[in-house]
């Protein structure tokens, strides 16, 4: 299976974005070698703004370049770009509506060495309860380039969860992307999983295993998590036994929480997989990192098969 | 100096209208930030009506945009905006009302509102975008932003403090409303400030100090930040909290205070006299 990065498509997608549109800006915490907001760096100098380690100074900042009609990127660690500016991000730009688009790198588990205060298990919680957020989380590098696109063309606040590393290629450049849809990635009849990110891929691997235990499992790819498509939800899991979620994220307030909200109304058992109400911590590799934070392909089989035995 | 005595005479006027209006939009009885919107009456009255761009459309892109990081004061603005045509001064009565136009602090849904500040240290920033975006089209734009003296408590004003000479944000200019007072005590008390103008220019700024209720000397403060070159230009205004209404004058009281049916009358009073002086 072909690997790729997600954060090398961002940048590749931004500097793009900056040929075709000249309103397009660029903001980035020095950390834009690793962001690869540099890609737009290089190319347009007098639209990038290197704002130095002052990420809430860098949210506001991004504000003021909306309201003066510029369609901002504001780049860092999802920690350090929703964290760290919450306030900011609430104030500045949710309230009015300003046309900030804030890319969330390195999101979840996947800055796996540099330990629990660079892994972000609460962003999706802190960006989808504010008013107004859009909030979207990429399968892959192919999805990522288009998502910065889409976001470029929506009107008001964007975040995108970025992952670090290379992995699966899962979807078509020809595929039309919308934001708010969700895609079946595999179809099934006894449960649904409904995952997000590099989650969707693991899921998948997940209902192979499941497959062999007689228990045919859909996979549904969330790469928009607000604004969640509750009618299609329900939908996808008519007929089920069962609903389990899988995020890189915690179980409080991410994918799970706005799942479940959509099925309130048609309740079935469901699991919710993603970081059980702990930080993260520093491992020698992504590998090992989601096999301690149970987010395997052999850990999501498990407790979806649990549900449906 | 810069302006005719007939121009600082009208300023001084508008000054005493903002006042005016503020009491009418916090009549007795009403919960309000009297103190530090009169304190910065004279500089709001000076940037509208003497020194910015502004146009009958409020969205008109020659404007200069006028951001108060201290939100709370912006009963002060909604006066301006309402004389400048934006909206009804009708809607001075419905201030802080649920559907009322006029929300407690600034918000864009507002006509001539330019950000939604409040929650302090955010608007130098908020600025500081807005003058690098206008730049990018139209350098004569100029933005000014209105701070309080008790918000620079915040750390995000250091960051922007810092940032802005990096950019050579010679199109934004700032003001401190330095009254010396914030919400429950002065600010040397609370959290001592020191030397400002030191602290500002080791940042990188051209600093220019004034009195902040010296029509003459706000204009000629405003007529230099423009003539600057290469940086962005900070004028500490030394203001009195509550300036025109003695009750009020100094004190933590009039922070977000409502006046009694006693000191309304006084207020009214007060503004018919300094209305008289003009």
């Amino acid at each position: 299976m072909e690997l790729k990065n997600c954060r090398m498509a961002y940048g590749e997608a931004l500097k793009k974005l900056g040929e075709e549109n000249r309103n397009v800006v660029v903001l980035e915490a020095d950390l834009g070698n690793s962001t690869m907001s540099k890609l737009f760096g290089a190319e347009f100098p007098e639209r990038y703004f290197q704002m130095g380690i002052a990420e809430q100074n860098m949210l506001s900042t991004a504000a003021g370049l909306a309201f003066a009609g510029k369609i901002p990127f504001v780049n860092s660690f999802a920690v350090f770009s929703t964290g760290r500016p919450y306030d900011q991000i609430r104030s500045s730009i949710c309230i009015p509506e300003a046309n900030v688009k804030i890319c969330g790198s390195s999101a979840g588990l996947s800055d796996y060495g540099d330990g629990k205060t660079h892994q972000s298990i609460d962003d999706i919680a802190i960006m989808q309860v504010l008013p107004h957020m859009t909030v979207l989380s990429p399968v892959d590098a192919v999805e990522t380039e288009k998502m910065v696109k889409a976001a470029a063309e929506l009107a008001g606040p964007c975040y995108i969860r970025v992952n670090r590393n290379d992995i699966p290629v899962l979807t078509e450049p020809s595929e039309e992307y919308h934001i708010g849809k969700m895609s079946v990635m595999r179809e099934g009849t006894d449960l649904v999983i409904f995952a997000t990110g590099y989650m969707v891929y693991q899921s998948l691997e997940a209902a192979k295993i499941l497959e062999k235990k007689g228990i045919r499992a859909k996979v549904v790819n969330v790469s928009t998590i607000k604004p969640l498509d509750a009618e299609k939800v329900r939908e996808l899991a008519k007929g089920m036994k069962a609903v389990v979620t899988v995020e890189e994220h915690s179980v409080f307030g991410g994918l799970g929480a706005a799942i479940q909200k959509a099925m309130a109304k048609g309740p079935l058992p469901a699991e919710l997989i993603g970081v059980e109400d702990r930080f993260g911590t520093s491992a020698e590799n992504y590998e090992l990192m989601l096999q301690e934070y149970g987010l395997t392909p052999e850990d999501i089989a498990r407790r979806a098969a649990g549900l449906v035995q | 100096m810069s302006c005719s005595s007939e121009k600082i005479r009208e300023l001084k006027r508008r000054a005493a209208d903002i006042r005016e209006d503020i009491v009418e939009m916090i009549p007795a009885g009403k919960v309000g930030h009297l103190g530090g919107s009169s304190s910065i009456a004279d500089v709001t009255a000076a940037l509208y009506f003497g020194k910015m761009k502004v146009f009958r459309d409020p969205k008109d892109p020659r404007r200069d945009r006028l951001i108060f990081s201290k939100g709370h004061a912006v009963l002060a603005q909604y006066a301006c905006l309402a004389e400048l045509g934006y909206f009804s001064k009708e809607e001075f009565k419905n201030v802080k009302t649920l559907h009322g136009l006029l929300q407690g602090h600034p918000d864009v849904s507002i006509p001539g509102i330019e950000a939604v500040t409040g929650s302090l240290g955010q608007g130098l920033s908020v600025s500081l975008g807005m003058a690098l975006g206008c730049r990018l089209d139209d350098p004569d734009v100029r933005v000014y932003c209105v701070l309080g003296d008790g918000e620079l408590a915040e750390g995000q004003v250091w960051e922007a403090a810092m940032a802005a000479p990096n950019f050579k944000a010679e199109n934004l200019c700032a003001i401190i409303d330095r009254n010396g007072i914030q919400a429950t005590d002065a600010t040397e008390k609370i959290f001592p400030i020191r030397d400002l103008k030191a602290k500002w220019e080791s940042f990188g700024w051209h600093v220019i100090e004034i009195d902040g209720h010296d029509m003459e000397a706000i204009l000629d403060a405003l007529d230099e930040a423009e003539t600057v070159k290469g940086k962005p230009t900070m004028i500490l205004a030394k203001t009195i909290k509550g300036k025109g209404f003695d009750f009020a004058e100094g004190t933590a009281r009039y922070h977000n205070a409502a006046m009694t049916e006693e000191e309304y009358a006084q207020a009214k009073e007060l503004i018919r006299k300094m209305k008289e002086g003009v």
